[in-house]
This record gives C-alpha cells, sequence and structure tokens, in this order.
C-alpha cells in the first residue's frame, strides 16, 4: 500500500498525486515510469514519473482523466492508498551536457518534463523550454518550468495564450543552435516537433506512451516500430529516437481498445457517477 | 465407477478416467475442465499400483517423491498421511498433479504402462492435495532461525520450491515478485480451466506459512540490483525469473491490431482476468476467426481460451506435422474435443489489415517436411507457389518464449549463454557469481514446470550448504 501524502487539482481534470514510497523514490530517474493498479479488479497503467524525493521518500505523477482507471485515481485523496505501485520502469534518460537543449511539453507530459528540465540544468545545459497545451486552462507547471528554464516559451492550439501551434519553434530552430531536444506530449506534438528538428540534424529524444499491460517486457502490447525494428517500450524504452519512430502505427495501436476503454468509462459514470459518492 | 477395493495382487489394466466436464459445455466457461478424483476412484487407482520393491516412477520424478509410499497411503485411506508424504518432497502438489507432464515423466516409467494404462501418478497427487486443501492446510512446526538471509528474485514453481526448500530450514526467505500476485507462470501463463488460480494462491500461500516473505510489485534490477541485495545484509540470492519475453515471426503487418503475442493474450485472461470484462478492467478483444500460430502447451491454452471468449472458429497453424507438435498429448486430445481444428504444415508469411489497422487476413504458405535439423524433427521446408489467405480477425503467436532479460542487463559479471539464459552449474545451479544461483527457464529456456521446480531443489540444498559452511 502506498498512501498518498499530496493531491492537488493542476486543471480541469488534470491532477498529481505524491505517494509514500521509499523504495522506488530512492532508484527512480528522470525518464522512467511507474505501474499502478488500483484493487482486485484494477488493470495496470504506466504513469510517468514527474518528480521524486529520495530523502522524503516520495514518488509524483500527474495523470490525465481520459478513462474509468484514472478517473477512479482522480477520487482518491489525501490519506488514501494506491494499492500496487511497480517501479522503476524502463530505461533512465540520458542526462549529460548536451549543450543547449530544447524541451518541449504537452498536455499532461508537462509534468515529468519539468524533472528532465531540472536535471538537465544540473548538468550544465542551457535549456529552453516550450510548454503547449489545446487551450490555455489546461496549462500546467507555468511558473515551475519558467524558473527552471533559460528561455521559455507558451503555445496553444487555439491560441489563447502564448503562441498558436507550433509554427512559431521554426524561429527557434534558425536562430538557435540546440544540440539536443526533448519532446514529451501526445503523439501529434512528437511528431510535429521531430519532423520540424529533423533538417537541422539535431537528436531528438521523443517519449512514447503505447499500451502496456505489464510493462517488463512480458506481453509486447507496446510494441512500436523504431528504424524499421520492432521494440518494446517498457524495456528498451520509453525513450527513442524521434526521427525514426513509426508514429502512424503508435496512434493506431494506441487506439486498439477503445470500444472498451469507452465502455469503462461510461459504466463506471453511469452507474457511479464522479467518485461513486465520495468527494474527489 | 465406484468399485469395492479388491484383494491385492490382481492386475487391473485399465486405469480411473478423470472425470472431466463435457466439451461441449466446457467450452464455454473458464471453469476447471478436469474435476479431480473421488475419494472411492482414488482407493480404486491406488490399488492398481503393484507396489515395485524397485520403483522405476521415482526415478521419473524431477523432485523425487516417494510415489509407492504415498499411493499405498492412498489405498489404505490414509490420506493426511499420504499428502504429509508427497509434501516431504514437493511443496507445490496441487499444482504439479495439475501441469505437470507425468506421461513424459514418474507415468512413463510405470511398469503397469507395459501391459495396459500407467498408474495415474499425477491424478493422485491431485487428489490429495486437494483433499488437504479442503480441510485447511497445516504447516509443518518451523525450524529456529539460522540467522541467513536469502533473497529470491521471481516467485513462479522454481522460486516458491527454493523458498520453501529454504524456509524449512529455517533461513529467512525473502521472494521478490515482479508482478502483483506470486506464482509466476502459473498465474499469468496457465488459464483458469487448467489450473485454477486458488489452487495457485493457497500453494503461494503455504510457502509463506512455512515462514517465507513474498513482497510483490519488486522488479529486482530496476527497484533493487543483485549487488544491492547482497550489501544490504541477503547471504544467498536464486534467480527464477523464468522465460516470459515472448517471440514475435518478424512478418510484415505483425504490429496491426488484433495480433497478439501469447504472452499479452494469456496475460489479459488469466493474470488480469480480462474474460469477465467490464467487471475486471482489462479488456481483451477476440474476434470470429481466430489463428493461433505455434502448437505447444501455450499454443493450446491460448486457443481454448479464445474459443471460451466467444470465437466461432479457432485455428491452431503449425508448420510442422500432427507428430512434432510439442504440446502434450492431453492437451491437444482437450482442444479437438473442444473443436479447435488444426491446420498443419502451413506457416504464415504475411499479414494484411483493414483500414482501421485491425488484422483481417493472414497469408500463409504450405509447408512440407525434408531432412531432420540440429532438433531431431524434420525440417519444415515451404511449398513454393503454394500461398493462400486465412480470413482471421485475431492472431495469437505462441512460438516460444525467451528470458527475461532484465537482471542480465543490470548485473555486471552475470555469465550468459546464447539466446540469453543464464549460466549455472547442472548440480548445484550456482552462476558466474559467489552467492548467487539460478534455476528454472532462466537457465533452460522454456521448459516445464517442475523441470524449474527440480532445479529449485536442486539449488535450494546447494545454497543450504554454502550458507551452512560460510562463516
Amino acid at each position: 500500500m502506498f498512501e498518498i501524502i499530496v493531491k492537488r487539482e493542476l486543471a480541469p481534470k488534470i491532477k498529481l498525486l505524491t505517494v509514500k514510497a521509499a523504495d522506488i523514490a530512492a532508484k527512480a530517474k528522470p525518464g522512467q515510469f511507474i505501474i499502478i493498479i488500483l484493487g482486485e479488479k484494477g488493470e495496470r497503467i504506466p504513469l510517468t514519473i514527474s518528480d521524486c524525493d529520495s530523502r522524503e521518500g516520495t514518488v509524483t505523477f500527474v495523470f490525465n482523466e481520459v478513462g474509468k482507471t484514472t478517473m477512479q485515481l482522480g477520487c482518491l485523496n489525501k490519506g488514501d492508498s494506491v494499492p500496487n505501485i511497480l517501479g522503476p520502469l524502463g530505461v533512465p534518460s540520458e542526462i549529460k551536457n548536451f549543450g543547449h537543449v530544447l524541451c518541449v511539453g504537452g498536455g499532461v507530459m508537462i509534468a515529468p518534463l519539468y524533472l528532465q528540465v531540472k536535471a538537465l540544468r544540473k548538468a550544465g545545459n542551457e535549456v529552453t523550454t516550450v510548454i503547449g497545451a489545446r487551450i490555455k486552462d489546461l496549462l500546467i507547471f507555468e511558473k515551475e518550468m519558467k524558473e527552471a528554464s533559460n528561455e521559455f516559451y507558451v503555445t496553444t492550439d487555439d491560441g489563447s495564450k502564448g503562441f498558436k501551434g507550433f509554427g512559431f519553434l521554426e524561429e527557434l530552430l534558425k536562430t538557435r543552435k540546440f544540440q539536443h531536444a526533448v519532446v514529451m506530449g501526445s503523439v501529434v506534438t512528437m511528431k510535429t516537433v521531430s519532423e520540424m528538428t529533423k533538417p537541422y540534424s539535431i537528436p531528438t529524444v521523443v517519449t512514447l506512451t503505447p499500451i502496456m499491460v505489464d510493462g517488463m517486457g512480458m506481453c509486447g502490447v507496446c510494441r512500436v516500430t523504431v528504424s524499421g525494428e520492432t521494440k518494446f517500450a517498457c524495456i528498451d524504452g520509453p525513450e527513442f529516437d524521434g526521427h525514426q519512430v513509426d508514429f502512424e502505427e503508435l496512434v493506431k495501436r494506441q487506439r486498439m481498445f477503445l470500444p472498451e476503454e469507452r465502455l469503462s468509462s461510461l459504466l463506471w459514470e453511469k452507474l457511479g457517477g464522479g467518485c461513486h459518492g465520495r468527494k474527489a | 465407477m465406484a468399485e469395492k477395493p479388491k484383494p491385492k495382487p490382481k492386475i487391473v489394466k485399465e486405469g480411473i478416467p478423470m472425470p472431466k466436464q463435457k466439451p461441449e459445455v466446457r467450452k464455454h466457461n473458464f471453469d476447471e475442465v478436469a474435476l479431480g478424483y473421488t475419494e472411492e476412484q482414488a482407493v480404486s487407482e491406488a490399488e492398481r499400483c503393484l507396489q515395485c520393491p524397485k520403483p522405476q516412477c521415482v526415478a521419473g520424478c524431477p523432485v523425487e517423491i516417494e510415489i509407492p509410499a504415498f499411493i499405498k497411503l492412498i489405498k489404505e485411506h490414509k490420506f493426511d498421511e499420504a499428502v504429509k508424504k508427497v509434501k516431504e518432497k514437493n511443496s507445490l502438489p496441487a499444482i504439479c498433479g495439475r501441469v505437470c507432464p507425468q506421461e513424459e515423466q514418474c507415468q512413463q516409467q510405470c511398469v503397469m504402462g507395459k501391459a495396459g494404462d500407467p498408474v495415474s501418478i499425477g491424478r493422485l497427487e491431485r487428489f490429495v492435495a486437494d483433499y488437504e486443501m479442503k480441510k485447511g492446510v497445516e504447516a509443518p512446526p518451523r525450524q529456529p532461525p539460522t540467522g541467513k538471509k536469502v533473497a529470491v528474485i521471481g516467485a513462479g514453481p522454481a522460486g516458491l520450491t527454493v523458498a520453501a526448500e529454504l524456509a524449512k530450514l529455517g533461513h529467512e526467505v525473502v521472494a521478490f515478485e515482479a508482478l502483483h500476485k506470486p506464482g509466476g507462470v502459473l498465474v499469468y501463463g496457465i488459464p483458469e480451466f487448467r489450473l485454477p488460480k486458488r489452487i495457485v494462491a493457497a500453494e503461494a500461500d503455504y510457502v509463506e506459512k512455512l515462514g517465507a516473505t513474498i513482497k510483490p510489485n519488486a522488479l529486482i534490477g530496476r527497484l533493487f540490483t543483485i549487488p544491492e541485495l547482497m550489501k544490504s545484509g541477503f547471504d544467498a540470492v536464486f534467480i527464477g525469473t523464468g522465460a516470459g519475453l515472448p517471440q514475435f515471426m518478424r512478418l510484415p503487418g505483425e504490429n496491426l491490431g488484433g495480433i497478439y503475442s501469447a504472452n499479452e493474450f494469456l496475460i489479459r485472461v488469466n493474470l488480469m482476468k480480462s474474460y469477465a470484462f467490464p467487471r475486471y478492467d482489462t479488456p481483451i478483444r477476440v474476434g470470429k476467426k481466430v489463428a493461433v500460430v505455434g502448437a505447444g502447451n501455450v499454443a493450446m491454452d491460448s486457443a481454448r481460451s479464445a474459443l471460451r471468449l466467444g470465437a466461432e472458429e479457432v485455428y491452431i497453424v503449425y508448420r510442422r506435422s500432427r507428430e512434432e507438435m510439442p504440446a502434450r498429448v492431453e492437451e491437444i486430445e482437450n482442444a479437438e474435443e473442444e473443436g479447435i481444428v488444426f491446420k498443419l504444415l502451413t506457416n504464415p508469411t504475411k499479414f494484411f489489415g483493414d483500414e482501421k489497422g485491425w488484422v483481417k487476413q493472414m497469408e500463409c504458405i504450405k509447408m512440407q517436411l525434408g531432412e531432420p535439423d540440429e532438433s531431431g524433427r524434420r525440417r519444415p521446408v515451404p511449398i513454393k507457389g503454394s500461398e493462400f489467405l486465412m480470413d482471421i480477425d485475431t492472431a495469437i503467436i505462441a512460438i516460444g518464449r525467451t528470458p527475461n532479460p532484465i537482471i542480465q542487463r543490470t548485473t555486471e559479471g552475470l555469465e550468459t549463454a546464447k539466446w540469453g539464459t543464464l549460466v549455472a552449474d547442472a548440480e548445484t545451479m550456482k552462476t558466474s557469481l559467489e552467492g548467487v544461483y539460478a534455476g528454472g527457464d532462466i537457465v533452460t529456456g522454456e521448459a516445464t514446470v517442475i523441470s524449474a521446480m527440480g532445479a529449485g531443489k536442486k539449488a535450494a540444498r546447494a545454497i543450504h550448504e554454502y550458507l551452512t559452511n560460510k562463516k
């Protein structure tokens, strides 16, 4: 059992939980993820670690309430416990002094990107950060990111805050000389940014979030095609070369169980509504 | 069927058949197929045992159960004593009685088999284990603590055996299991209808009653490394991480939706209970026409599970012929009875999908058998121009599993062999690292539950000796 000691709502449907998990906190590094299971009937879902504190023995993650399990997770409060957490999983990010690094984060993945930005700065890099969301209300970690980065930009799909879309990146890429890029966000964001950095030959690392079950190499549902080869995101990744990933296949594989996921969510909402009577 | 006990040395050629659920019923449910002997049936079967003065069966048992002795106790209606006899050598009898390939081991050696059916040793083992479980399992009194600590990595058949054996001797044992439940392949791989999960839970519980601790959700290599375990006070380590990495065929279209590795399919169905979706949260989708590629036990388990999930047609697609099929005969018969169709001498070459990226067809080529290959089996050779299409909407790839790689990737100095297995001494199961032992599929590659348990017994013996001599 892993006790929740902090719960925050960062934006509508985007929540942050900090849990007591001393062993995981002692080991977790940027780029890694955990798998949580909520009870006997629960599914296993992967969540990217967005912070860990080895002294306090805590692990933090941020999630979007998009399906039954994340809605259920969002209903847990400070003092409640997450029954099962497995981790840290995946290969840690390469953190070293690259020089000037471009960090792009979209949606809920801005949270784990924050951990990378901090680590990259600590390693001596100059970091230019871009965070984006659909609309301005969904932007998270804006203040923290601004403070952690040397240079900072905001973009929204509808232009409600900062730049509209990723078009402005072209100007940044032209005028700065980046040695490395890190992109964490939706497949569309990762694909768009990877395509933009490619002509400049900037090594671009993306974090893939395919469907996972065990998270340690046993099922292969997270298989992705990188450089024409099948890789397992859980043990070979989750970070890969953004210029080599078959994003179209990834999108299709992410949607494989959409009808079932919708049914689960619907049942959860219809049969109880919200948190089934509990205060979220 | 309930016969009166007969006077002794009479030879009864025919064994008591295992009562089973009828095929047309069982193919629609996940309940156990084999129902188990009644007391009368068990006693009648036990009476067939000739109590050979030099029993051959024991030599065929990887964990050396005193088979004639426990069968004699059944014959005498001393069921409690019979189960104690079995448990002297095997801490997981309800599991072994169900999934051991007895026909290739103890029963193959049975003298009765020469004239008729061998004594059904496995069914009798299951009978006594179930008998005890119904009454409530008692653990033997604990040995005084030795003060030595052993870390077991992986709570599957090998790891649970090591944990049980060493706990019985008074060592402090912690078994680290990466999944959220103990059992390894027994919970994620073997279906409920062959091995009910309550049986696995009960036998894992027994291992804890013997004094071992099982820590779930602990992936060694990532959470702690082996050197870290040693530094934190463990005197010895046993690696029993199994062969759980699925193999794919590397064919065009293999990453389409609806194509599962057998491991994914079985993990969803068995460990996550997706057959009860949406009551359980993990989904699974099985179409009307399912092709299972491969013909081992895992393939049979996958095919029979697909049928139970509502598939209308389920095919086993196998590149060799019936004779070479690696599955247990009993499992092949069960599959056939349930209506699984065997497409032999057939090998997939390509998958085609619909506009949504879901598989809709599988291209196959006909095969013929050529000269024997290094495995001794005749090599399948494609027949030129014999390609044909199969309409399918689900494919399950069951062509074997390779060792889990995380320990190897995170432990320096641990010697590995071809295919990523660990190198271990055949008798002591000692690896290239001091105090580190390994056994089961991680050493042999994919094999049986009982051979993993046999390796666990050897390792436990060697670890005990190592700990006793170590100052």
